[in-house]
């Protein structure tokens, strides 16, 4: 129990209930590390595998988990990952929310334009990765977290 | 310490990405490839990442800026084998690695490398 409460993100945002209604099932991993960042590609290519997302999908999805987790991690400090699996009707889904305590985005507008960074990266990430899903939200406040949430669909 | 290969052929160099790297993996290959182009005097760097199934903006950076490194160490580089689904997430990301030299298959690269280097 003190150590699920050691690594439980306390950033309290709605977007963790976003897509409740449509959830059949929830894993959440830590992103601590570089590592964590390699271990969740490999869950969501199984997620994404086990709907039948075409290759491309596929790749899309797992390309914007990897540049979501990495801003997590970078600007995050840390943070976790809830991975879930989703329905509507007959459509099928995966669906990723990124949640940290860090600091939280001061400019969102800014930070969701190609090529503004604070980090030193190429500032892709967040704009980049809004191109490469189908549902793309995020929830942030100054000194509080960060929460973003994605969904690609089986189409 | 992990590490990625890194072979020679006459005065080239070969680099097969066969493992999902991590940030600091990818920040090593660099390290060494640029280590390797002056202490093996190399004139060309031949990338493949055909076994690669994920290329996103820090990897896609590592690799423009090695290219860069080895142009400016007086080598070209040439990345070949990209899978479609691969190229098509990295020009919707954002990504175009302006720049660096493209090839379809390692054969296709060592041409564009030139004979004259073997």
């Amino acid at each position: 129990m003190s150590a699920a409460l050691n690594t439980a993100v306390a950033f309290d945002t709605a977007l963790l209930e976003r897509n409740s209604r449509l959830r059949t099932s929830r894993s959440t991993l830590p992103l601590r590390s570089d590592e964590d960042v390699v271990g969740l590609r490999r869950h969501v290519r199984e997620r994404a595998v086990a709907i039948a997302l075409s290759l491309v999908d596929q790749t899309k999805l797992v390309t914007a988990a990897s540049e979501l987790a990495r801003n997590t991690i970078k600007y995050g400090g840390s943070g976790e990952v809830h991975l879930d699996a989703l329905e509507d009707g007959f459509k099928r889904g995966v669906g990723l929310i990124f949640v940290d305590n860090g600091p939280g985005i001061a400019d969102l507008e800014m930070a969701l334009r190609d090529g503004y960074t604070t980090g030193g990266g190429l500032g892709l990430g967040l704009g980049g990765s809004k191109r490469l899903v189908d549902e793309f939200e995020i929830d942030t406040r100054p000194g509080e977290g960060t929460a973003v949430s994605i969904v690609k669909w089986k189409r | 310490m992990e590490r990625i290969p890194i072979l020679r052929m006459g005065n080239l160099l070969l680099v097969t990405i066969q493992v999902d790297m991590h940030d600091r993996l990818a920040m090593t290959l660099q390290d060494d490839l640029t280590e390797r182009i002056v202490r093996d005097n190399a004139k060309g760097v031949l990338i493949d990442i055909s076994a690669l199934d994920l290329v996103d903006s820090f990897i896609g950076r590592m690799i423009s800026n090695t290219a860069a490194m080895a142009r400016v160490l007086d080598a070209q580089t040439v990345v070949v084998g990209m899978q479609p689904a691969v190229a098509i997430t990295l020009v919707e990301l954002g990504l175009t690695l302006h720049g660096v030299k493209t090839a379809l298959n390692v054969e296709k690269g060592m041409a564009l490398l030139g004979k004259t280097n073997f």
